[in-house]
């Protein structure tokens, strides 16, 4: 029984019946939810364990149903990151259980979180351009509607930039795939890495320039990501934790990697442009986060420049750059959805959207207060915390490929990340308790456990680099980037 | 020649995101980039004198592409869902905000 195309079918099956039963109270809409992502957990760690003990897995429909030409592949990268979106997104239901109390319509909650979940998951087992693209698709067009769900005049505001901006970024991409499909005749993962010879003219370029564009605004690289701070300012927080922690990965970088890596070969002019991108991204966006206040905001834009972080390791190429950049993207994945978490249990306790009206809520809410403070540590890269051994790992491999500026420049955003988020301790958390939050409580049950989940992980992803753990996680995964092209042939063997 | 019709399209639909202010004519400028795309995918399928691509009908004939027609098929499903989301947002932005003119929506800044 191959277990890949339960990723997609799960989740879809699940928003229908979300939907179907909208007329149902409440409790089942979160029932159904909340079992559907276990199960894509469950299926998830299985797919890993398989991808470990017997190496890269292929479904293909073609065998079930003569015609269909579309496979869907699983290697050790997509093990990893198909781990982390299903527990970020169960996390973030988990939390939604509560905070959703504000908004009628629950269902088309769920209903928008379970397709955005099943297009994430159709991207990361995708074995061709094609598919890659409908469910991305699938994945933006629900994030889109999930901006604009408040029905706030910002949320629209936010959602129509987005959906214009993400629009334009899918329709470039669109043409990327024409390109490609014109030179090499294909639209096949593996067929097109064993076709595409890197002709030396103009449409290499050419479709280099659309793909990281394309993906550049998807995965909220700086010159391309104007929309960031508004659609996850705008978005109700657990679904800000979706976007940054799910959505950027998986239709940014996960695609924009797979692609420069696995299908056209890793090349040093076009991987240092990436990373002159991603040192941008670090710089600028910490640099614009200290000035804010509200802190959704302020978290958008270290969401800019954390994913810079990985995008620089992943683009130096070696073996060291793309096991930092790997795991500071699971380590992003836990720490800022925490951080959206927390500001999302302020504004549901209090109200208080910006640093300013907030002040000594530690003392009213110290469950929120205690996993802020760690998630603060943890983003600003302070040991023993997951986040400074990913930074770590990637500032090792800047000075190890000889790029020392870039290694400055990662430790000076870090250095400023910690700047900013000591404003935000020292503003919502610190300090003498504000008079109109003199009444409130701790955040509800629930909400906490999805805060302390996330937490514990925090304190513990540490352990990946532990030798027999990370042979489980992060080796499969730099090993299935550093083959490169060798992706062809490895899937054509087994499609035989 | 057809590629470069659809570059300029691709260009005017470019322009009209960029530069225009009214949401009506954002959303035809999406609107035309696609349709700017689906163009392009048709004439990468296009073979000379090849005939439709069914296999009872022309036999051993040069036939035009048929998995780039299949492909465009799919994205003006999808193009159609986007254009309806955005209509739908238009609506509601001009119902809040009165306005079909982007610079006078700026709830967000900074």
């Amino acid at each position: 029984m191959n277990l890949l195309p339960l990723l997609i079918i799960i989740p879809l099956l699940g928003a229908i019946i979300v939907l179907l039963m909208r007329s149902c109270a409440k409790p089942w809409h979160d029932a159904v939810t909340f079992i559907t992502l276990i199960a894509l957990s469950v299926i998830a760690v299985l797919v890993q364990t398989g991808v470990v003990s017997h190496g890269m897995m292929v479904f293909n429909p073609g065998s079930v149903v003569p015609g269909l030409g579309t496979i869907a592949v699983a290697d050790g990268l997509t093990g990893l990151m198909l781990i982390t979106i299903n527990t970020v997104i169960t996390c973030m239901v988990i939390f939604s259980i509560d905070y959703i109390n504000r908004f009628e319509d629950s269902a088309l909650y769920y209903f928008l979180i379970l397709m955005t979940t099943a297009g994430l998951n159709g991207v990361l087992i995708s074995g061709d351009l094609f598919t890659l693209y409908v469910f991305m698709e699938i994945a933006v067009i629900s994030a889109y509607v999930l901006t604009a769900f408040t029905n706030e005049p910002e949320s629209l505001e936010a959602s129509f930039k987005y959906a214009v901006i993400g629009g334009v970024s899918s329709l470039l991409i669109l043409c990327a795939i024409a390109f490609i499909y014109a030179e090499t005749g294909s639209l096949s993962f593996h067929e097109i890495a064993i076709a595409w010879n890197r002709p030396e003219h103009f449409l290499t370029v050419l479709v280099m320039v659309l793909l990281i564009v394309g993906f550049g605004i998807k995965s909220t690289l700086i010159p391309f990501s104007s929309w960031v701070p508004d659609a996850y300012t705008a978005a109700p927080a657990p679904v800000a934790g979706i976007f940054s922690g799910a959505v950027s990965k998986v239709v940014g970088i996960y695609a924009l990697m797979r692609l420069l890596y696995n299908i056209f070969g890793f090349d040093a002019h076009i991987m240092s442009v990436v990373g002159w991108l991603a040192v941008a991204s670090i710089i600028i966006g910490v640099t614009l986060a200290l000035y804010q206040w509200n802190f959704k905001r302020l978290l958008a834009y270290h969401s800019i420049s954390q994913i810079g972080y990985m995008i620089l390791g992943l683009s130096l190429g070696t073996p060291l750059g793309i096991a930092g950049g790997l795991m500071h993207l699971i380590n992003h994945s836990v720490f800022k959805p925490l951080l959206f978490l927390n500001a999302g249990s302020i504004e549901h306790t209090s109200n208080a959207t910006t640093l300013k009206d907030m002040g000594g809520l530690a003392q009213r809410m110290p469950v929120t207060g205690a996993t802020s403070l760690i998630a603060s540590l943890s983003i600003s890269g302070i040991p023993p915390f997951n986040g400074f051994w990913s930074k770590l790992l990637i500032i090792f491999a800047c000075v190890q490929s000889g790029k020392f500026g870039f290694a400055v420049i990662a430790v000076a955003g870090s250095i400023l990340t910690l700047a900013s988020f000591t404003k935000v301790q020292r503003y919502a958390f610190m300090g003498p308790l504000n008079r109109a939050a003199q009444s409130i409580g701790e955040a509800t049950m629930l909400m906490r456990l999805s805060m302390i989940i996330l937490t514990v992980l925090c304190v513990s992803m540490g352990v990946l680099l532990l030798p027999g753990v990370y042979e489980v996680f992060l080796e499969p995964a730099v090993r299935a980037l550093t083959v490169g092209r060798h992706y062809g042939v490895a899937i054509e063997k087994l499609l035989q | 020649m057809a590629f470069i019709l659809a570059i300029i399209l691709f260009s005017i639909g470019l322009y009209a995101v960029i530069v225009k202010r009214n949401i009506v004519k954002i959303i035809i400028g999406i609107a035309v980039m696609g349709y700017a795309v689906n163009l392009l995918m048709i004439m990468i399928g296009y073979r000379a004198d090849g005939t439709i691509p069914l296999a009872s009908y022309g036999a051993g004939m040069v036939t035009v592409d048929p998995l780039m027609q299949a492909v465009v098929l799919t994205t003006i499903v999808i193009g159609l869902s986007m254009t309806v989301f955005l209509v739908a947002l238009a609506l509601r932005l001009y119902a809040t905000y009165n306005t079909i003119d982007v610079a006078e929506i700026r709830e967000l800044n900074g």
